[in-house]
């Protein structure tokens, strides 16, 4: 963030995305082409959201070349920042914007998931809102469908609405085959090797909802979309098979290695 | 290398300090000297005897003129203690005692030793640490590391940065390296920090994270601050918390969203329809998970709109996150006993109201519920059951089993709550 100083003083009217994309912290963001940002229609209603709409938007596309005073630039700067992020929020839906966002998730510049269960799934940035100013960025595992915290504080600093509340979930719309395959497999907390009560029967009653769902689906001739499970016609044989590898999964994760007790 | 006599800091101390052993604590001398907690170990660890004398500090690592009485003094239990079978070690240390010519050329291999021996001692500490961490005076110290929030927080969003605790998935060394498990949610996770993936897992133990909170029930487990979101959250209205009270600590307006949307997980969660207990399985109900459940489950949506169970993109691992609003749907017992005297005067098919099973059939459900672990049998069960069943039949148990269950079963898309729920892209 402060490196701009030296950055701009000397040649910030050239390559301002170049600049932007490429500085600490703003990994998760990707270029927006310039076609994009000239088209005014793209840009409905963001002049009544950012401050010196029209010298951001200048700044961003590089042709600003007005000599202003340090603070004002800096404001300009701060502005030209909150227009890209907002304009980023739309392309990153369009069809352009979501191939580069796909090859990013791909390589997994967004990290991987923390939860041990997730197997370092690659993460995608999203918002909790589509307002500005109202949450930082959070990370979406599509494996566990839960949202966490980035784990730099740099991140953390981002606006979520740079991202928006939809970009993650078109994404798998579009690219459904890179959605991957749920596991039913989970820690189970023990002591000694015994489960403990309170949170095995909690996790029997989420399990019974689980099984609802499936259910539920079932009678939609929807895949469950759970790994180890095929899909189609041996249904319910299959379901045989998952809750066997399901308890399987459990057990890995202790039974076996346990360490005998003395 | 550390010796008694020079170095001020204890080799235990120094191990706790090192660079991503931030998670340990410093395990007692007297806990290490009873011989009673180092049971089973010396045939885990190699080079035992001298990997504990370096824990213990009482081996001088280099025979220096002024430790030469405190040596002698140790040579004599340490003749008793190896008896024969470290010979040729003591012998390199009576060598360097006896010549100073000899001393290069011990020390030489002294040190080739010295980083096996090392290597021993971690792991013998790590394995002696993982006892001690169960151990009252070592819960203890965990505890105040706890408090200060020497592991770090949950990165879940809605565990809402709760504190967690380092676990082993494994109790035996060398499988897994060290997790943070989150009380709040239940679940564990990866440290955040790479310097902790040389950690072994097996230096905590699968026993210690639930030992710990059940040791100290009174911990509010739940997260209370926000998750760490510097400035922005400043400004943000709903950002703040409700005081997390019983159950109502599941209700946080966080969750999403653009205001145009008629949210129903910001319409107040009515309140369970009966009394809660003050424990739930041996756990006080706002302790039990209260980073899951009913408005800390993500919700995906798409223009505001959620996307529907049965698109192929769908959110299927709600489970994973749901809690029960009514924490007396956990109490097993009670519902069994419930069951089982519903079925004793009702003898119809009406009696199939039992919540884990899924049968149709009354008296295989009987003898699915009678098993101790009736999560299993009765799927094993299910299964059998569900075999010739036709999808009507298997509709009809569904709708039974929904009519059965209180209506705040979590959001099913659509299903309550009046939301509105779009179906995207290719479902069905």
């Amino acid at each position: 963030m402060d490196d701009y100083a030296s950055d701009t003083d000397s040649d910030y009217t050239s390559y301002w995305r170049d600049w932007f994309i490429s500085s600490r912290g703003n990994e998760y963001f990707c270029e927006i082409d310039e076609d994009y940002l000239t088209d005014r229609f793209n840009l409905t209603g963001l002049n009544t959201e950012v401050h010196y709409y029209q010298y951001a938007l200048d700044l961003v596309t590089d042709v600003f070349d007005m000599e202003v005073d340090d603070n004002m630039r800096e404001q300009i700067e701060n502005s030209a920042r909150q227009l890209y992020g907002l304009v980023h929020a739309r392309y990153i839906v369009t069809t352009r914007g979501l191939a580069k966002m796909m090859e990013k998730y791909k390589q997994g510049v967004f990290g991987k998931c923390p939860r041990v269960i997730c197997e370092s799934q690659h993460l995608l940035p999203m918002g909790q809102h589509d307002i500005a100013k109202s949450s930082n960025v959070k990370l979406y595992c599509a494996r566990c469908e839960d949202i966490y915290n980035p784990k730099s504080s740099r991140h953390n600093t981002i606006d979520g609405a740079f991202f928006g509340t939809s970009f993650h979930n078109i994404l798998f719309q579009v690219y459904p085959t890179l959605l991957p395959k749920k596991t039913q497999r989970r820690y189970e907390p023990r002591i000694y090797g015994f489960r403990v009560h309170a949170s095995a029967a909690l996790m029997r009653w989420q399990e019974e909802r689980r099984e609802e769902m499936k259910d539920r689906l079932r009678i939609q001739n929807m895949e469950t979309g759970f790994e180890d499970e095929d899909e189609g016609d041996d249904d319910i044989e299959s379901e045989e098979d998952e809750e066997d590898e399901g308890r399987d999964g459990i057990d890995d994760m202790f039974e076996g290695r346990m360490q005998p007790v003395q | 290398m550390s010796s008694s006599s020079q170095a001020p800091e204890s080799w235990i101390s120094a191990f706790c300090s090192l660079v991503g052993h931030e998670y340990f604590a410093e395990v007692s001398e007297d806990f290490i000297e009873d011989d009673f907690n180092l049971t089973g170990l010396q045939s885990q660890v190699p080079m035992y005897k001298e990997a504990l004398e370096m824990i213990l500090d009482v081996e001088p690592e280099d025979a220096t003129d002024e430790e030469e009485e405190e040596e002698e003094e140790e040579e004599e239990d340490e003749d008793e203690m190896h008896d024969g079978q470290d010979g040729v070690r003591t012998g390199y240390r009576r060598s360097a005692e006896a010549a100073a010519a000899a001393a290069e050329r011990s020390h030489l291999r002294m040190a080739s030793d010295l980083s096996m021996i090392e290597s021993s001692a971690e792991m013998l500490y790590g394995l002696i640490h993982q006892r001690f961490i169960t151990s009252r005076p070592g819960i203890q110290q965990m505890a105040e590391k706890y408090e200060l929030g020497h592991f770090g927080h949950c990165p879940r969003v809605f565990c809402h940065g709760a504190k967690v605790l380092p676990v082993g998935c494994s109790d035996i060394p060398g499988t897994e390296t060290v997790k943070l498990f989150c009380p709040s949610c239940l679940d564990v996770y990866s440290p955040p920090n790479s310097r902790f993936q040389t950690v072994d897992g097996a230096f905590f133990g699968t026993t210690f994270g639930c030992l710990f909170f059940m040791t100290f029930p009174e911990l509010d487990v739940g997260g209370t601050k926000a998750s760490p979101e510097p400035n922005l959250s400043a400004t943000l209205p709903n950002n703040t918390k409700d005081p997390r009270s019983s159950l109502s600590s599941s209700l946080t307006s966080q969750q999403q969203n653009p205001p145009p949307v008629p949210s129903s997980s910001k319409t107040p969660i009515p309140p369970p329809p009966t009394p809660q207990p003050s424990s739930i399985n041996g756990v006080a109900p706002k302790n039990l998970a209260p980073g899951l459940g009913l408005g800390n489950i993500y919700e995906p949506r798409i223009y505001g709109f959620r996307v529907a169970e049965v698109a192929k993109t769908g959110p299927r691992m709600k489970w994973l996150r749901q809690r029960p609003t009514d924490v007396n749907e956990l109490d097993e017992c009670t519902i069994f006993d419930e069951t089982q005297a519903l079925m004793r005067t009702t003898d119809a098919g009406e009696g199939a109201g039992f919540p884990d099973s899924e049968m149709i059939d009354e008296n295989a459900e009987v003898q699915g519920n009678v098993g101790e672990d009736q999560d299993m049998d009765a799927s094993e069960q299910q299964v059998d059951a569900a075999t010739g069943e036709t999808i009507a039949q298997m509709r009809d148990v569904a709708r039974r089993k929904s009519n059965r269950r209180r209506p705040a079963n979590g959001l099913v898309n659509g299903e309550s709550h009046g939301g509105t729920a779009v179906r995207v892209g290719d479902g069905g």
